[in-house]
């Protein structure tokens, strides 16, 4: 079967450790995650996982099974690109003397929708939003003028055909709210305990 | 969780529900919860970060049994066979550390073969986590991949509840193991104890998935049209104790069930419908007729590599019914014509009300022939050799003879396992304790101590190579102080069976490090206080045997068997199943 890229979407409780437990899923099988973001959803204490991977679909399929094997994992979908709405975003930090000097860099940020986000005298950050292969011709061309820090974030993703699963989500947790985190808070005492 | 938040905003307790609540420490929350969940024996071992649990415990000892282990590894061995005879979850503790991590082995091994177990681990104080503290380890991130959940309790407060959780996530859907990690400063803390409550709900687990009635229809419509229907099942049936629904479904359809060496034991061996072993070292006829049936029906099983051989050889003629509980098991291996997502305690009598009765006889001639000329080849001589060396097959075969087929028996991993789960001849179910999917050599000993406690009624014998006994050994430890009546019974080959044949057959008899070298095991065994015996003569085994079955309490029996017979049949490894070798 055809590799291809798919983008996979994890409803999950908000626990701690569940980010290793989703990663293991992908690393034990020695298969390269391309992105990860982690976020909440729309409904308060559901946690949403959208991970990028270039596998078969019969891999991944398996793979999104043991996923949603998982107890903390609520529902888990598959789609190809053409079944989600995509974007990842990018910031650029480039030399503001390049910036006011050359005229092709203000023509190519128009061109793909970059707008300033800060400006100083030193330097100015660029941030867009778009598709990976957009952000990567963009990168390509500001190499040539002194790009100084580049980053782009992970894929986020909308399902087109999601309706279903918001009003199961939404009507789940109405019925039974989530449980609070409970975290470490011990971690700054530690001078105040006695231990052995 | 801030609980003084908690109480703040709370309104008024009454008088009523104050006394209700009362101030304990998480340890005692820990024993408490076990106490409710009917647990009664515990296997562990102390350390510094679970110090505060044992000294708890030490005013619990007239409710929970605690053996102490001469491992931690032996712990969580025996766990799982007091899991797998008694159908009650295991329960291990351990320290932080080298405690944890010796539990690793064991959780690797419940988690591929499905046993329910809860593990709690002592951790270092909260505030000295990531710290590299004295005996700290990353427990969490270290057994997740072993685990069928965990959680790291740092607030007594969580105690009762994450306990409850871990209960109700180990024992039910495919169970399988939950460590519980508890750092120090938890189990010291009093916190408000508002009495136990049991979990039978996580909103994000759905333990069964909901049965699709459609399928189980398109599964019938398939059986009740098949020429030659096959059943292949597993552990699922015995740990859904689906064993009456199981039987009354092939009853009713007649059809021979094989199974897999987890499910060994959940049909009487005398049963005529069953036709035995499937796998790589299993019965000739299920092997040769997988790739002959036209529908073939997998009820609690996984397909493991071992069973499949060849996966694009296998079974490529039929229709693929499964039954699973878990749905990540439906099309991991075998693609199902109809998958039957379900526990088959539920999904088998509603197969079974919609087959119509039916009887095979002449493909279940098929079976015999095959196995008449199995018992021709392999059999007879295994069974009952005239001269020569001594067989395994012989000693389990003189066994079953003399326990009535009614005796648990544990097993190691490797040549010997093949046999004693090729010969062994059981009643009834739960008879079986074996490591099946990891192969975890040094499993036997502490495995069988765990089986006795879980049916301290029955006849629970060890039988373990010369290699694996090596490994767990200390265990007799264990035996010794808390008298568990187990018969260990050693097949001593003078190699590392498995690996020789292997080495024989696909290696050119290039012996590379096989020839392991035994102890005096008897005098080991003297040395802890367990009686013993050896035995190299044929004429001598049956007398030993029934002396070793005899005595009142655990007894050593180690019998020399010939040194270089190997196991058949077998599938070599690459090939398909129906091209299984007699020899």
């Amino acid at each position: 079967m055809e590799k291809q890229e798919y983008t996979i979407t994890v409803y999950t409780e908000n626990s701690i450790g569940m980010i290793t437990r989703i990663a293991i899923i992908f690393s034990r099988r020695k298969i390269n995650i391309e992105s990860l973001n982690t976020s909440p959803s729309e409904v308060h204490g559901i946690h949403r996982f959208t991970i990028v991977i270039t596998e078969s679909e019969e891999v991944v399929r398996k793979l999104c099974r043991q996923i949603e094997k998982q107890v903390e994992v609520l529902k888990t979908y598959y789609n190809t690109n053409d079944e989600v709405i995509w974007q990842e975003q990018a910031l650029y930090k480039v030399p503001t003397s390049i910036v006011t000097e050359k005229a092709p860099i203000e023509r190519l940020l128009r061109e793909y929708g970059a707008h300033a986000v800060v400006i100083r005298n030193d330097y100015t950050v660029f941030e867009t939003a778009g598709h990976r292969e957009e952000i990567d011709k963009l990168t390509e061309a500001l190499a040539e003028y002194n790009l100084i820090e580049f980053v782009r974030s992970a894929r986020i993703a909308i399902i087109k055909d999601s309706e279903g699963f918001h009003k199961k989500l939404k009507q789940f947790e109405q019925a039974e709210p989530a449980e609070e985190v409970v975290e470490n808070e011990y971690l700054n005492k530690q001078d105040k305990v006695f231990t052995m | 969780m801030n609980t003084l938040e908690v109480t703040k905003d709370a309104p008024q307790a009454t008088l009523e529900e104050k006394a209700k609540t009362r101030k304990i420490s998480g340890s005692q929350a820990v024993l408490e919860a076990l106490i409710a969940e009917g647990a009664d024996t515990i296997f562990g071992y102390p350390g510094g970060a679970i110090m505060p649990i044992y000294d708890a415990l030490y005013d619990y000892n007239d409710r929970l049994k605690h053996i102490l282990v001469r491992h931690e590894q032996g712990g969580i061995h025996a766990a799982q066979g007091y899991a797998r005879t008694s159908g009650k979850t295991g329960v291990v503790f351990a320290t932080s550390g080298p405690g944890a991590t010796n539990l690793v082995t064991g959780l690797a091994d419940a988690m591929i073969d499905s046993n329910p177990l809860v593990c709690v681990t002592g951790q270092v104080f909260a505030h000295l986590l990531g710290t590299d503290a004295f005996q700290e380890t990353d427990v969490i991130n270290i057994t997740t991949p072993v685990t069928k959940w965990n959680y790291q309790v740092t607030d007594a407060c969580e105690i009762p509840a994450a306990i409850a959780k871990a209960f109700y996530i180990a024992s039910t859907g495919r169970p399988g193991p939950v460590l519980i990690d508890i750092t120090k400063n938890a189990q010291l803390q009093l916190f408000d104890y508002e009495g136990y409550t049991s979990c039978n709900h996580v909103r994000s687990y759905r333990p069964a998935p909901i049965i699709r009635k459609e399928y189980i229809a398109q599964a019938a419509e398939l059986i009740n049209q098949a020429k030659k229907p096959f059943v292949l099942f597993g552990q699922g049936v015995i740990l859904g104790k689906a064993e009456q629904e199981f039987k009354a479904f092939i009853e009713k359809t007649g059809i021979p069930a094989a199974w897999t060496i987890m499910g060994l034991s959940a049909l009487p061996t005398e049963h005529p419908l069953n036709v035995g072993m499937l796998g790589m070292h299993g019965n000739y006829a299920p092997n040769v007729l997988t790739n002959e049936c036209d529908v073939l029906i997998a009820i609690g099983m996984r397909f493991d590599d071992r069973v499949t051989g060849r996966l694009d050889k296998y079974a490529k003629q039929a229709k693929i019914i499964h039954l699973d509980i878990d749905p990540a098991e439906i099309d991991k291996n075998v693609k199902a014509t109809v998958p039957v997502w379900g526990d088959c305690k539920e999904t088998l009598p509603l197969l079974t009300e919609l087959v119509q009765a039916n009887q095979h006889q002449e493909w279940l001639e098929k079976f015999r022939t095959l196995e008449q000329e199995e018992v021709k080849e392999v059999i007879n001589s295994e069974l009952q050799p005239e001269e020569g060396e001594m067989t395994m097959g012989e000693v389990i075969n003189i066994l079953n003879e003399l326990t009535h087929d009614d005796a648990v028996f544990v097993t190691d991993v490797g040549q010997h396992q093949m046999v004693a789960c090729r010969y062994a001849r059981f009643k009834q179910s739960k008879s079986n304790v074996t490591s099946g999917g990891l192969g975890t050599m040094g499993f036997g000993l502490p495995a069988a101590i765990g089986a006795w406690y879980g049916a301290p009624e029955r006849n629970v014998i060890a039988i373990i190579g010369d290699g694996g006994i090596q490994m767990t050994i200390q265990e007799l430890g264990t035996i010794m102080q808390f008298g568990a009546k187990v018969k260990i019974l050693i097949l001593n080959n003078q190699f590392l069976g498995m690996v020789r044949q292997w080495q024989q057959l696909f290696h050119d008899k290039r012996y590379s490090f096989v020839n392991i070298t035994s102890p005096d095991y008897v005098a080991v065994a003297k040395g802890y206080y367990i009686p013993g015996k050896r035995v190299d003569q044929r004429a001598q085994l049956r007398e030993a045997l029934q002396e070793m079955l005899d005595h009142d309490g655990a007894y050593l029996l180690e019998v020399m068997v010939g040194k270089e017979n190997n196991v058949f049949p077998m599938v070599p490894q690459g090939s398909s199943v129906s091209e299984i070798r007699l020899k």
